[in-house]
């Protein structure tokens, strides 16, 4: 590592380009907190908005009209608002209502963190779409194939979890590879709220160190990666359900 | 618990036991009061044209189409009953569809293991062991682990059966189980039928295959336009017709 460091150092000294973070010890475990913090945003709102979109897709199938409707508003607010709205809501709007407790300096201590409400409100945010992506692969399920289901004996719950949601997510998983990605640089959003995520952390090593063109290369190369990752991982999911002699 | 006014089954009652069932889709009376009684153990086919309700006839007895009108008793149970218990029904009603409907995301065996593991809450390694059984029943070794869109229809179809089979069923009901499949495929699902029939399990079958009907079937009913036009021993019915409706549509089929 000594080695790297060194070698941004002479870039610096010799081209004027100043990446503190590979250097300089305090900027690079700033960075590195950033990182893991991005990183965790997009990990666990992305599971969040699975879940989110699993249980929205399987409520809108729903008998009661009242839950189908509750889904539908659901859906709309989310999707028909911008995010940052969305993340502003939640934090300034509903943070300040929610009761908080006194620490021991005397100051408010919320209940929820704005790292909480950022994860909430992406997972919202991303769910919303994902209920639509899941209803859109539920609806490609042949009504025979669930027939056959519901013809041994499976419940609505069995036919749903063993049948039309496997078959669902195959022809879904494209559109889901989109949001997901979408949603993972959407977490830059919750700069808006100070979360410490590595969009905020490079504004604040810029703002110390005048590096602005720097940093924002580095963004650039950190956002490919993790989308990089991401899509990898969403294709390798997609080859592994391929089911031999079905479809395409 | 058990409702008063429904003595317990035996098997020397029918099995099956429609009275007077009459079905709608919107102003379109498809079912107009379809009567028939069925033994244990009994295979009676149902013959008729296209579009006289032999399809709707079969999906209400395993409650996949409710009826407006009427009773149908299983094993002594009201169908046409708010209160029914449509899985336990469906647990004791095995059904083959025309398109098969396997699952497609499962191999051969597994289509055949779902049900008892997910249903019937049984023990896999158990299950696993009659569902192979059951595939070499229906002659199909060998493809256990080969997906449904890597067989052939007939193959598909003798999966589909043997996936009924896996419940146990007192009853199967066979929906033109033949009707997509291709002239030398007719044959080897005919002949797992036929095994069935044999075995003593009772089957409700809608088939366009007279010369099966003439060979296993007990009982023949000639349907059409929602109405029952003649029923009665294969010989009697495929070959000595009393009614004009049924003669036209002998002529036209043979
Ligand atoms: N779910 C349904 N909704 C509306 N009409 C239906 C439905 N199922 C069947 N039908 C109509 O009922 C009639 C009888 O259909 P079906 O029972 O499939 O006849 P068959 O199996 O003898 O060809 C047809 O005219 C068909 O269009
Ligand atoms: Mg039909």
């Amino acid at each position: 590592m000594a080695v790297v460091a060194d070698w941004f150092r002479w870039l610096y000294e010799a081209t004027g380009f100043n990446f503190t973070i590979f250097y300089d010890p305090y900027d690079a475990r700033q960075m590195l907190g950033g990182f893991l913090m991005t990183v965790q945003l997009s990990v666990i709102s992305i599971l969040l908005s699975l879940v989110i979109g699993i249980l929205g897709a399987w409520l809108q199938g729903s008998n009661l009209r009242l839950v189908r409707g509750l889904v539908g508003g659901f859906i709309t607010v989310f999707r028909n608002t911008p995010p940052l709205v969305q993340i502003f809501f939640f934090y300034f709007g509903i943070g300040t209502l929610l009761p908080g407790t006194e620490n021991q300096w005397g100051m408010r201590q919320p209940m929820l963190s704005n790292v909480q409400w950022a994860i909430i409100s992406l997972s919202l945010f991303a769910g919303a779409f994902n209920v639509e992506i899941f209803r859109s692969g539920i609806e490609a399920v042949p009504r025979t194939t669930v027939e056959a289901a519901e013809a041994l004996g499976y419940t609505r719950l069995g036919t749903y979890r063993h049948v039309v949601l496997p078959l669902a997510l195959r022809v879904c998983l494209p559109a889901l590879n989109n949001n997901l990605v979408n949603l993972l640089k959407t977490t830059t959003l919750a700069y808006a709220i100070a979360v410490p995520e590595m969009l905020y952390v490079a504004k604040q090593i810029w703002g110390s160190s005048q590096n602005v063109l720097e940093m924002m290369l580095f963004l650039l190369f950190a956002y490919v990666g993790l989308v990089g990752i991401l899509v990898f991982i969403m294709h390798r999911w997609e080859r592994a359900m391929r089911i031999p002699g079905y479809g395409r | 618990m058990a409702p008063a006014e429904q003595p317990a089954w035996t098997p020397d009652q029918p099995i099956v036991r429609l009275r007077d069932v009459r079905k709608s889709f919107g102003s379109l009376e498809v079912l107009k009061g379809i009567t028939m009684d069925v033994a244990k153990g009994e295979a009676i086919c149902i013959i008729g044209p296209s579009g006289s309700g032999k399809s709707t006839l079969i999906r209400c007895i395993n409650a996949l189409v409710a009826i407006d009108e009427g009773s149908i008793l299983v094993e002594g149970q009201e169908v046409n009953d708010p209160k029914l218990d449509k899985l336990a029904l469906r647990r004791k009603v095995g059904m083959v569809f025309q398109q098969y409907n396997l699952f497609p995301h499962k191999t051969a065996l597994q289509n055949v293991m779902m049900a008892p593991v997910h249903v019937l809450k049984q023990d896999r390694r158990e299950v696993e062991d009659r569902a192979r059984a059951l595939m070499r029943k229906v002659r199909l070794e060998g493809k256990e682990d080969a997906y449904p869109g890597e067989l052939s229809g007939g193959q598909q179809q003798r999966v589909a059966i043997a996936r009924s089979l896996a419940m146990r069923p007192d009853i199967m009901l066979f929906d033109e189980v033949t009707a997509a499949l291709d002239p030398e495929t007719v044959k080897e699902v005919l002949q797992t039928i036929r095994q069935l029939v044999e075995d003593g399990l009772t089957c409700l079958i809608v088939t366009h295959e007279m010369g099966f009907a003439r060979e296993v079937a007990d009982h023949v009913y000639f349907t059409d336009r929602g109405v029952i036009v003649e029923h009665g021993p294969p010989r009697d019915i495929l070959s000595n017709p009393r009614e004009e409706r049924t003669k036209a549509f002998l002529e036209q089929v043979l």
